[in-house]
Order: C-alpha cells, then structure tokens, then sequence
C-alpha cells in the first residue's frame, strides 16, 4: 500500500507547476490550460483522501469539480473567442483595455 | 509491487507532461501534454479504487473539455511565437516558488488524519463503484448536484450569447 502523502506530495506539485504556468506564460489559452492542471492536482487530492478515509464524499466533490471545469473551459474559450475577433491578441500582457 | 511500480510510472508521466504542458512552445503541444496528463491521472484514480470517476475523467476531460480546447486552438490558428513568456517571468518565478516553498512547508506540518467513513473498499467492490456513487450522490449531495445542473445551464447560455455575432444597428455591432 502507497503511503497517502505521496499522493499529496504529487498533487501539490502538479498544483505548483499549473501555479507557475499561469504566471510566466503570456497566451490565454495556456493559461486556461495551467488552470486544468491546477483542477486536477486538487481532483486527485480529493479521491486520494477519499479512498485512504473510507468516505465518498471526497469522489463526489471531484464530480463536481469535473463539471465546473466544463463550465469554465467553456465560458473562457467563448471569452477568447470574442477578445480574438475584436482584432485584439491573445496574450495577456496585450489585454489591457482596463488599465490605466 | 505491482502497484508501486505503477504509482512511481503515474507520478513521474503526470509530472513530466505538466512540465510539457507549461514548457512547450507550439500551443497545439501544449494541449496534447495536457491530454496526458489527464490519461495519466485517470490511472491514479483506478489505483485508489475510483473507477467511475477514472471513466468520467477519461470521457468528460479527456473527450470533451481538451477535444473544446484543441479545436479553438485550431480555430484561432495562433502562431508560434518567439516571446511566449511573459516578459518578466523571472520576476513571476521567484514568488511561484515562493509560494510553492510556503505550500510544503505547510503540509509537512499539518496531521494527516480524519475521521474515517464507512464506504470501505470491500463495500465498494462487492456492488461496484458506480452504484455506490449514485447512492451518495442521490441521497446526500443531491441538491449540489441539482446547483451544478444550473451552473452548466448557465455556462450553455454564456458561452452561446458571448460568441454570438450580433448584426450591426439592432445590438449596436461588437459587444
């Protein structure tokens, strides 16, 4: 039997390298990326502290954080979407129609 | 042990597709390191005895989220550019491995313990893991179930307004 902190020690550095991809990388859509792996890093985790506590509440909580990862993909890439097509880049050191 | 070796294989391909992931210089790469890293963390999911949520991840990550994300990658057909860091992130690296410095500092002093559940492995195994999901999911959480029924609503609906082209003069051209 594989001790759980080794799973926590893998989670928590697939958690540090989505943190990091969210900050060195200039395109949208690698950022959205880094978020994926950060979701994932949290979903195994969870099932791993589910599995090695004999509860499912911790499986049920990764359902759920599969769907809103669904739901945010979605709503980033319709985001991107329009951002491109108002002729404006996809870096994110560019979008910067807010800043003053 | 079997199960070791299959452990250390997950953990050292999860990690090094992570790295691809953020790494790589062609997006379309990116996404397909991304791909498997979530194969590969499906495969974590059948080594703690969670097969349904290991298939979920396969046909809704895998299938559909990164399937959404490769084709606007080829939609936008982005070029490959030289800059594709930001261009302070050495500034950006410090304070990540910062943070990651604090984030393992933290976990190697917080217990690891809980109050242990009643679902054991053997449970599971005797009526399957779907069923046992269903029953908590359809028992307990069946109202956060229902809430992310209208959250993925809400995102349809998003998605579809924010994309839609609007003609010019009835919604005043470009959002």
């Amino acid at each position: 039997m594989i001790p759980l902190s080794y799973y926590v020690v893998v989670s928590s550095l697939l958690f540090v390298i989505g943190v990091l991809g969210v900050l060195i990388r200039r395109n949208f859509i690698i950022i959205l990326m880094s978020v994926e792996i950060m979701l994932n890093a949290a979903n195994l985790n969870l099932v791993a502290f589910s599995s090695y506590l004999d509860s499912m509440a911790g499986q049920i909580v990764a359902l759920f954080v599969i769907a809103i990862a669904a739901g945010e993909a979605a709503v980033g890439l319709a985001i991107i979407i329009v951002v491109f097509r108002g002729k404006i880049a996809t870096n994110v050191d560019q979008i910067n129609l807010l800043k003053w | 042990m079997i199960q070791t070796f299959f452990f250390y294989y997950l953990a050292a391909a999860s990690l090094l597709s992570a790295v691809l992931t953020i790494a790589l210089r062609n997006p379309i790469h990116c996404g397909l390191g991304l791909l498997s890293l979530l194969f590969h963390i499906a495969g974590f999911f059948i080594l703690l005895h969670a097969e349904f949520i290991a298939a979920v991840q396969v046909i809704v990550y895998a299938g559909a989220i990164l399937v959404l994300y490769l084709f606007v990658l080829m939609l936008l057909n982005l070029k490959t550019e030289d800059h594709y860091l930001h261009r302070r992130y050495a500034y950006f690296l410090f304070f990540g491995l910062l943070m990651a410095g604090q984030a393992f500092w933290l976990l190697l002093h917080s217990p690891f313990a809980g109050v242990p559940g009643d679902t054991t492995v053997e449970k599971v195994v005797s009526f399957g893991h779907s069923r046992a999901v269903g029953m908590v999911i359809f028992n307990e959480y069946f109202l956060p179930f229902e809430i992310i029924g209208v959250f993925l609503l809400g995102a349809i609906i998003g998605a579809v307004v924010l994309t839609k082209e609007r003609p010019a003069g009835v919604g005043g051209g470009q959002p």
